[in-house]
């Protein structure tokens, strides 16, 4: 028989502000994935990156007692993986999916190893923001106004990301070379090296993700912890369409799922879990449906030489 | 003697196995068009890569206006001057005009500033353009006007054109022509890449002719005959393609309002297209590229499917079935795209020669291939159209354009197709290997069978074509006797939509009056 269920336990802003800490670290994943595909180029590790940034900016945490530093420490360990990504498909011109997939294989392994000490490991607690009176606001407040720094540098992040690729000089010639390569090249504009630049760019936002999970969100070491949540960004920048506000809007859609589907459980609903943990991937390969009709494609703006390998001619 | 714009001097640059340019000197006056001609592979595209500053000369030099010019990268050219054109054009389809002008200027201005000096070029320049539109959305002579636009407004002294007028329609020429010329008046030098000689003799003053990769011949274009020119490339006497007296027999291919949907976006969608091909007959279809080519060739071939009656061949129906049914009645393609489409890039000829010639040539027996069958074919193939390669064991994709384009139409035509189809058959193929290909589709035609040719090139159709038909945003015209037709007619039957209902009512007509009369004859 199901069990006493108690709607009224749910307590809406609890789980609107529970909402943005769920999808901080897969927001800044995809928001780095966003920019690396629109380079043209398909990382499929960001689960790799991100776990090595989760344990990078643990390990580095608990031994300095600062947490930025962990977190500075997180950025430069997704970067450091993914540079090996762009080593091996950009200039060695490996396969981008396989190599992708090796990245994740990897880096979860690597990170266990890194990780043999720190289990059961407290990391330095990470302040919350005060932005005083903002903070005593009714149901706003506790929102909107109450979270670690890192919440707040994810939403100037996706607001960074959409003023570079729409405005900037720079971010038109990435889409560029995300649009067609050859004739990026032909232009002049060095297409290599965009890309390794947005590929580890893509790995730094990975690593912080990453890094928000162990010293913020749970906060603590485990194997694997990422669970999935790698995938779940590169699904989003899909669902997302390769704009930075409706990554924005569907990481929180999807941080929304798994924030509801805990406080379900909590009150006793018996739906099992796993048809909400399906949710995000189901909605994604409804986007993928209607993208590749083909005719929807230029609409969705999916960059034009995304996933294709790059030999410079002449 | 004036110190001319651009000097040349023994510039040389190889390849591993290839000397793609050696020892080349010429020299680019002010105010000058300078034509460029070779063959395909004769290094006209090396040449300007190196004087536009995308790869570097192994030995010689150059010189501008009497200094030494080394560019090491595109934007070094381009702030000496250099301003470039592309064969395929370097736009991206999914960004507007504007973003496409900026991304080709080293320093451009705040896009709303940018838009409004395209709108004052393109209004200078006779060049019409809508600076916020798509890309993606626009015609290819729209499309080389993004590319001239971004050249202009970097106020070019030599302006590089590789190819420029194998998309466009006749009226795009002449519009391009009397830009050209506006160039030329205001002291700017403009170097002139074509295959197309008529086009030189009448546009150039001076023409430096290339023959693998050393220079042959410098002179005056309009003193020579295109066929002097041609040969010079060549090398060699050109023999022009020759058919003796036709008969016509029954219909083998008849088509009949055939609507189809096009597969992507970018695509164009065919509308109520009529079409009847007899034996012994070559039907040309003109039209400028993305009008519905590619997808007329998949509806033909059975890549794509229709309503069942709207194709048949020699009366039966195909329009459901599958390619491998319509090869088995004879009907054979051969698309526009080599690599990739025509032939598998990474296969050998004999892998490509067994994958559409399976079925006629009875290469595959009880489920197996018959290799030492499918590697004779295609040495078969290889000797009778002269493919220039080691032998049958290569990757399609070693092999240049014209050799490869040659082996991908000998496979149809040896499998003795009842209907061929090809289109864009000679596109980057050189003289002598297209007029190879000609030849090879008259005598098709000449021994019974109809050949249906797609192309761009309006010589092309003018003289291998009986009939000549346009195709314009997918909509095909009514057909018209080749012997008689001007360029202008056919310029109209290509263009626009308004033109076309006139060529195309007129073209009724002159058919309807053509059947009456036949009627008549009959009774």
């Amino acid at each position: 028989m199901m069990g006493t269920m108690d709607l009224s336990s749910i307590n809406p802003v609890v789980l609107a502000a529970a909402l943005m800490v769920a999808a901080t670290p897969i927001l800044l994943a995809a928001i780095g994935e966003l920019v690396v595909e629109k380079a043209g180029v398909l990382n499929l590790g960001v689960e790799g990156m991100m776990i090595t940034g989760a344990i990078t900016g643990f390990a580095f945490a608990v031994s300095t007692g600062n947490p930025y530093l962990g977190m500075l420490a997180a950025v430069a360990g997704g970067a450091g993986l993914a540079l090996i990504f762009a080593l091996l498909t950009q200039y060695l011109m490996a396969n981008q999916v396989a190599t992708g997939l090796a990245l994740t294989l990897f880096g979860l392994g690597f990170s266990a190893l890194l990780g043999q000490g720190y289990s059961g490991v407290s990391p330095p607690r990470t302040p919350r923001m005060d932005f005083g009176w903002l903070g005593d606001i009714p149901v706003l407040g506790p929102i909107l106004f109450r979270h670690d720094p890192l919440v707040y540098v994810s939403l100037i992040i996706v607001a960074g990301v959409w003023w570079f690729l729409r405005y900037s000089r720079a971010g038109r010639i990435l889409r560029a070379v995300g649009e067609n390569h050859d004739a990026a090249h032909a232009l002049g504009y060095r297409v290599r090296a965009v890309r390794v630049a947005a590929i580890a760019f893509g790995g730094a936002c990975g690593g912080l993700g990453g890094a928000y999970l162990s010293l913020i969100r749970v906060p603590q070491w485990t194997e694997g912890m990422t669970a999935g949540a790698g995938w779940i960004a590169l699904a989003l920048v899909v669902f997302a369409s390769w704009r930075p506000w409706r990554a924005l809007l569907g990481a929180y859609l999807f941080g929304g799922i798994v924030t509801l589907q805990l406080t379900l459980q909590a009150a006793g609903w018996r739906i099992p879990v796993e048809y909400l943990a399906m949710a995000p991937y189901l909605v994604t390969i409804v986007v993928l449906v209607v993208i590749s009709s083909g005719r929807a494609r230029r609409t969705l703006s999916a960059p034009g030489s995304l996933g294709r390998p790059f030999h410079a001619a002449g | 003697m004036t110190t001319p714009l651009l000097a040349i001097e023994g510039l040389t640059k190889t390849y591993p196995g290839v000397i793609a340019n050696q020892d080349v000197s010429f020299t680019i006056g002010e105010g000058e068009i300078h034509a460029l001609l070779g063959e395909n592979g004769a290094g006209k595209s090396t040449l300007v890569k190196a004087i536009y500053g995308l790869i570097r000369p192994d030995a010689g030099r150059m010189l501008w206006r009497g200094a030494p010019y080394a560019p090491a990268a595109p934007h070094e050219a381009r702030a000496t001057g250099v301003a470039m054109v592309f064969q395929h054009f370097s736009l991206f389809e999914a960004m507007d005009v504007a973003e496409n002008v900026a991304l080709g200027m080293d320093n451009p201005p705040p896009i709303r500033q940018l838009a409004a000096n395209i709108a004052q070029v393109s209004t200078d320049y006779g060049l019409p353009l809508d600076p916020h539109r798509l890309v993606g959305d626009l015609s290819a002579g729209e499309r080389q006007r993004v590319e001239i636009i971004r050249c202009l407004l970097q106020n070019p002294q030599l302006l590089i054109m590789d190819e420029p007028t194998s998309v466009l329609t006749p009226q795009e020429v002449e519009i391009l022509f009397q830009t050209l010329r506006k160039l030329r008046g205001e002291g700017r030098s403009i170097l002139y890449i074509s295959h197309k000689l008529d086009e030189i003799r009448a546009l150039c003053e001076t023409a430096t002719i290339l023959r693998r990769g050393a220079l042959v011949a410098s002179c005056d274009p309009r003193e020579k005959s295109a066929r002097e020119l041609a040969e010079m490339m060549v090398g060699t006497a050109l023999q022009p393609p020759e058919r003796a007296g036709r008969t016509e027999g029954e219909v083998l291919l008849q088509v009949t309002g055939l609507n189809l949907r096009a597969p992507s976006a970018f695509g164009t969608s065919l509308k109520d297209v009529s079409l009847s091909v007899r034996a012994g007959e070559i039907l040309g279809i003109g039209g400028v590229a993305g009008n519905g080519q590619d997808e007329l060739l998949a509806a033909l071939s059975g890549e794509m499917r229709s309503a069942h009656q709207a194709i048949t061949v020699k009366g039966e129906p195909v329009g459901r079935s599958g390619p491998n049914t319509r090869r088995a009645l004879g009907l054979l393609c051969a698309p526009e795209e080599r690599l990739g489409h025509a032939a598998a890039p990474d296969m050998s000829l004999t892998e490509n020669a067994l994958l559409t010639g399976a079925w006629r040539e009875k290469l595959v027996r009880g489920g197996f291939v018959d290799w030492a069958r499918a590697r004779a074919f295609a040495e078969k193939v290889i000797q009778r159209f002269d493919v220039r390669t080691p032998g049958p064991d290569v990757a399609a994709r070693a092999l240049s354009g014209g050799n490869l384009q040659k082996f991908v139409i000998g496979r149809e035509i040896m499998q003795r197709p009842q209907v061929l189809v090809v289109n864009q058959p000679t596109w980057g193929v050189d003289a002598a290997a297209a007029a190879a290909i000609r030849q090879a589709l008259m005598d098709l035609a000449q021994g019974g069978a109809a050949v249906v040719l797609i192309s761009q090139d309006l010589d092309e159709l003018l003289t291998v074509a009986d009939r000549f038909c346009a195709l314009n945003a997918g909509r095909l015209s009514a057909p018209r006797p080749v012997a008689g037709l001007s360029m202008e007619q056919v310029g109209l039957m290509l263009g626009g939509a308004g033109d076309m209902e006139v060529a195309a009512d007129t073209a009724a007509e002159t058919l309807a009056q053509t059947r009456s009369g036949a009627v008549h004859a009959e009774a």
